[in-house]
């Protein structure tokens, strides 16, 4: 899950680049950075899941 | 023009002086997350401070201003779409390319020095979220990576021409990323390594109950926890009156600078007064200090450019930001971050460099911001998390359990930061 997590990390700043180098409109430019935002999003969330104690870890 | 050559006479000697004033960042920040941990880990705290800055600086000597290089020098860099996209220096190792003449005509050796200063006060960062149970040696070779690699990478990005730089210029997004004294290059990429230690090391034993509630473990000295703030106060007016003018601001700004980063500060600790005195009674000590520093670590972005009411609201909401974060994390996330530097480095920091984009007025400048902040998260987290998991896997970077529960200076120093108080016995460790 943590490899998973660290790759939509990677994927969403992706995304965000190559739509600022890519696109020409500001509108299209501005979507696709921020879906690229949210495919971060997702991954943290992914991220912090992945380092949830399970129940009864801690001492 | 480069900045770098745009400093004349008085800028360059202002200058100077205000790096020498950089060093009392890390104190205070040394001091106070000495304070905020455990009495039995004092003396280690402030002797991990004292070795990651000197690791810091010589990784980022060795290294480091190589990867980061220099406004308008050599770099490595792509051509996108026709565009030229600038992701690291290309300078020699070992500063070989710095002339160390103060004169009108190089700065290159005040940005050098900026830059040893600010790596090492980076690299100090992570030592918050790991205090209590990391080793030293873990925190000095982790260190090393930071300010040897990651630190100067974004650093080039941001300040030395980098494509983060060139947004603006190359793509018409406002003046491209504007991070003035490091809130993005300094605080949140210190902050992402707290992040990713705090995660790697998971919490100190006896932080949280097998119900995961989490048990509140007090900072051993509130003294020094606020006399640090003072003295973190004085270093960021040093950082980030000479970074916003090393990296494009005109002299004449440097009153403003000092204003706003005052401003953003104390604002900031008034709003952690104010909301913890009214949801829990009493202002908290710990948490007003955490909102001074979150105010600082926000400061270093905006503090050129935004007139001092917008530094205030932007302070304010630097504390109340803090505040809830230090319980979300906590509480919500199981991360045990016992210095707070997650939620005031990378979320000030963060909301430091947002805030540039949304007060500035400028067509495209908040756009700029945010890819600004999808690069910390979607690289600068990635590769801090998977170099220091490769380090762990090489070298464990937690302290045994034992050692954990003796205490980090008799284990790894073989002496207490007290040795004639009575040490009381661990209430909070679950046998």
């Amino acid at each position: 899950m943590r490899l998973v997590a660290l790759f939509l990390l990677l994927a969403g700043w992706i995304i965000a680049l190559t739509a600022v180098a890519l696109m020409e409109g500001a509108g299209q430019r501005t979507a696709f950075a921020l879906a690229g935002l949210a495919v971060q999003l997702i991954g943290l969330g992914l991220l912090v899941r992945a380092h949830m104690p399970l129940h009864g870890d801690r001492q | 023009m480069t900045p770098e050559a745009a400093l004349g006479g008085a800028a360059l000697f202002f200058c100077l002086g205000a790096i020498f004033l950089i060093p009392c960042a890390a104190a205070g920040l040394a001091i106070l997350n000495a304070g905020l941990g455990r009495s039995r880990n004092a003396a280690h705290a402030m002797l991990s401070a004292l070795c990651v800055l000197g690791i810091a600086a010589v990784a980022y000597c060795v290294v480091g201003f190589s990867l980061q290089g220099l406004p308008g020098h050599d770099a490595h860099q792509v051509v996108v779409n026709g565009k030229t996209w600038s992701w690291a220096g290309a300078e020699p190792l070992l500063m070989r390319s710095v002339n160390f003449e103060i004169s009108d005509a190089s700065a290159g050796s005040l940005t050098a020095l900026y830059g040893v200063f600010v790596a090492g006060l980076a690299a100090l960062i992570p030592l918050g979220s790991g205090a209590d149970r990391w080793r030293l040696g873990a925190g000095c070779i982790s260190a090393a990576l930071l300010a040897g690699v990651v630190f100067p990478l974004f650093s080039h990005w941001a300040w030395a021409g980098g494509f983060l730089q060139q947004l603006g210029v190359n793509y018409g997004l406002g003046h491209g990323f504007l991070d003035a004294s490091g809130s993005g290059a300094v605080q949140a990429v210190g902050g992402l390594g707290a992040l990713a230690i705090a995660w790697i090391l998971g919490p100190r034993r006896g932080k949280y109950t097998a119900d995961h509630m989490p048990v509140a473990i007090p900072g051993h000295n509130a003294v020094f926890v606020l006399f640090g703030c003072l003295l973190a106060w004085m270093g960021w007016l040093g950082m980030n009156s000479a970074g916003a003018l090393l990296h494009g601001a005109a002299f004449v700004r440097a009153p403003l600078v000092v204003i706003n980063t005052t401003l953003c500060a104390m604002c900031a600790s008034l709003a952690a007064a104010a909301l913890t005195r009214s949801r829990f009674g009493k202002p908290d000590a710990s948490l007003c200090a955490n909102g001074w520093v979150a105010g600082l670590a926000a400061s270093s972005a905006c503090c050129a450019s935004v007139r001092p009411a917008l530094a205030m609201l932007i302070g304010l909401a630097a504390g109340v930001i803090m505040i809830f974060a230090v319980e979300w994390l906590e509480f919500r996330l199981s991360i045990d971050d016992p210095g707070g530097a997650v939620s005031v480095h990378a979320l000030g920091g963060i909301w430091g460099i947002l805030s540039v984009g949304i007060f500035s007025g400028v067509a495209g400048q908040w756009l700029a911001q945010v890819i600004g902040i999808i690069s910390l998260v979607g690289f600068v987290l990635p590769l801090l998390y998977g170099l220091n998991w490769l380090l762990d896997r090489v070298y464990p970077q937690r302290v045994t359990p034992q050692g954990e529960r003796q205490g980090l200076d008799l284990h790894e120093l073989g002496a207490g930061a007290y040795p004639e108080f009575m040490s009381h016995n661990d209430d909070l460790w679950q046998r």
